[in-house]
């Protein structure tokens, strides 16, 4: 597909099909991912959303049986991240998720936040605390957490956990941000505290978040895809897709036809 | 409508409805009481045999109980040689049974891939939990004590037990393991961390209370074990300490005990009961009571150990 404008491309997505063993989960999925924009995920359940996003970090890897075919050019070096000359873990350093359900390391905040950074090697006292505050800072949490550093994080609430999460994700400066249903296991309050730091965080690092919640969809983004067992039905402007969706299937699903 | 169902079937009346719960419930009691009877069977006859053991022994426990060498003269006879021969053996059975052991179990759970081999592999190793302990000591015996040379000593013998609680720290490593969520490990990979920084930054320290608490009760079943140690050649009358790990000349410690004769608690108390009078019997009373006393010690202590490690820890 075409890219819905001219702005620059932060990833590419050409012809990407991916199998569990035999079953064909993605098929031949065509996309631009702008940068320093959100681009959303939409779709019914088990349309291939998290799947699609999975492929981007290489986390299909980690479990044995799994093929991809196709690429995904990362800019602006146009590395394909899926061949196989493409060590998973460099891609991995390069791009970041955030997972569903919170899943913060039994250790302390700090620890938490600087875990990435000391994967790469940093060891530098002043540098990881810097880095841990700007980390946090950028994901709203950095009140309610610099006198408590040394806190365990299990002892946050969900959308502090969830926060601290986005914070360990960012503190290692990466080129694209992936969200996975971030908000789902959250409270509405928790929920819109997120999303809100989504609308501040695109400035810096481009977005690729998968929803089930097409309001949130509607609200967030500035490109939507919908998916529908495993194909690409359509991608374009959010609001073009929302409000004048040029496939039947998109306008059945977005007015509710189907879920 | 569509097609017309069949009605359905008329309600219980009250009463029978009572009596049918009346009659489930009173089967809910006849178990709890079978159960509770099973339950005292157990613990009863241990708590007998305990407190027999301690009537008879307690009155024996002097402090020089514990700092005499063993005699011909029963009311002069203590268990030192045994308790530090004991400790020692255990010393040399936990620094090798736990890296081997940690090690292994770490590379079935994360690194061998999921396959026959791996599958005989994991069979064996729970097979090698049950095989009788004589049979380690007869391996011992023609491995450590022959082939290799090292004799009948604290080495063989600590290096048959912690063969024998081998398999049991492997498999309390790789139930700890199996229990770290998969969203946990996924989090570490998705930060860039390679296999061996996962292993070691979350991995094994998030699994060390279940490696420990495994760790413990291996060596409080080895602390008992009499048969492989005789096999082996631990001597019953032994009237002399090992040489002492530290000396006074440099490099100030010595690996001499290694190769030292001794004896554990186990055979001495063997060597006690084998004799007809009636003192030596109370003695081996008291011994038995110190070794229950060192293993409901150690289980208390993986108790601990294992509340304390997993504070953190919530699943």
């Amino acid at each position: 597909m075409t890219p819905a404008t001219d702005l620059p491309l932060k990833a590419e997505v050409k012809d990407l099909s991916f199998y569990y063993g035999n079953f064909q989960a993605l098929k031949s999925l065509s996309m631009p991912v702008h940068e320093k924009k959100v681009t959303a995920l939409i779709g019914p359940s088990g349309c291939g959303k998290s799947t699609f996003l999975r492929c981007f970090n290489r986390m299909h890897d980690l479990y044995p049986g799994n093929r991809y075919v196709g690429d995904i050019r990362l800019h602006p070096d146009n590395t394909n991240l899926l061949a196989k000359t493409v060590d998973p873990i460099e891609v991995r350093m390069r791009i970041s998720m955030v997972f569903q359900k919170p899943n913060p390391f039994p250790k302390s905040i700090f620890e938490n936040v600087a875990y990435g950074l000391r994967v790469r090697g940093e060891r530098n006292r002043r540098l990881l605390e810097e880095k841990v505050e700007v980390a946090l800072r950028n994901a709203a949490l950095w009140d309610e957490a610099k006198d408590r550093l040394k806190d365990l994080a299990f002892n946050l609430s969900g959308g502090q956990q969830q926060r601290l999460c986005i914070a360990r994700a960012l503190a290692t400066d990466p080129e694209l941000l992936l969200f996975d249903e971030p908000t789902s296991a959250l409270d509405p309050i928790a929920t819109g505290s997120i999303e809100e730091l989504m609308a501040d965080l695109k400035s810096k690092v481009t977005i690729l978040i998968v929803t089930h919640n097409m309001q949130q969809a509607a609200r967030c983004s500035d490109y939507t895809a919908f998916m529908y067992l495993g194909e690409l039905i359509e991608f374009g402007d959010t609001d073009r897709v929302f409000i004048k969706p040029s496939k039947k299937q998109t306008e059945d699903y977005i007015t509710g036809r189907f879920g | 409508m569509a097609a017309a169902q069949p009605p359905l079937a008329a309600p219980l009346a009250l009463g029978s409805i009572r009596a049918l719960i009346a009659r489930h419930k009173r089967w809910d009691f006849i178990f709890g009481v079978i159960g509770l009877l099973a339950l005292m069977v157990g613990a009863l006859t241990f708590a007998a045999l305990f407190v027999d053991m301690a009537v008879q022994g307690i009155p024996r426990l002097k402090p020089e109980f514990f700092t005499n060498f063993p005699s011909r003269r029963a009311a002069e006879a203590g268990i030192l040689s045994a308790w530090v021969g004991s400790t020692l053996v255990m010393l040399v059975t936990a620094t090798v049974a736990v890296p081997l052991g940690v090690a292994a179990g770490v590379y079935l759970e994360e690194y061998a891939r999921k396959n026959l081999v791996t599958d005989i592999i994991e069979i064996n190793i729970t097979n090698l939990a049950g095989v009788p302990s004589i049979v380690y000591g007869l391996l011992a015996l023609g491995l450590f004590v022959y082939q290799f040379g090292f004799g009948q000593s604290i080495l063989s013998a600590g290096l048959t037990l912690a063969l024998l609680i081998l398999p049991v720290v492997i498999v309390a490593t790789r139930e700890a393991i199996r229990s770290i969520p998969q969203a946990i490990r996924e989090a570490a990979y998705a930060l860039g961390a390679t296999q061996w920084q996962a292993v070691r930054d979350h991995i094994v320290p998030y699994s060390s209370a279940g490696i420990l608490t495994g760790v413990i009760i291996g060596m409080a079943r080895a602390i008992g074990e009499t048969a492989p140690i005789i096999t082996i050649g631990a001597l019953t009358f032994i009237a002399f300490l090992p040489p002492s790990p530290v000396t006074t000349t440099p490099p100030f410690f010595s690996l001499e005990w290694l190769t030292s004769p001794f004896t554990v608690m186990p055979i001495q108390m063997f060597n006690w009961t084998s004799r007809p009078e009636a003192a030596f019997q109370q003695n081996a009373a008291a011994a038995g009571f110190v070794l229950v006393l060192m293993t409901l010690a150690m289980n208390g202590l993986a108790i601990w150990l294992r509340y304390r490690l997993r504070k953190n820890i919530k699943w």
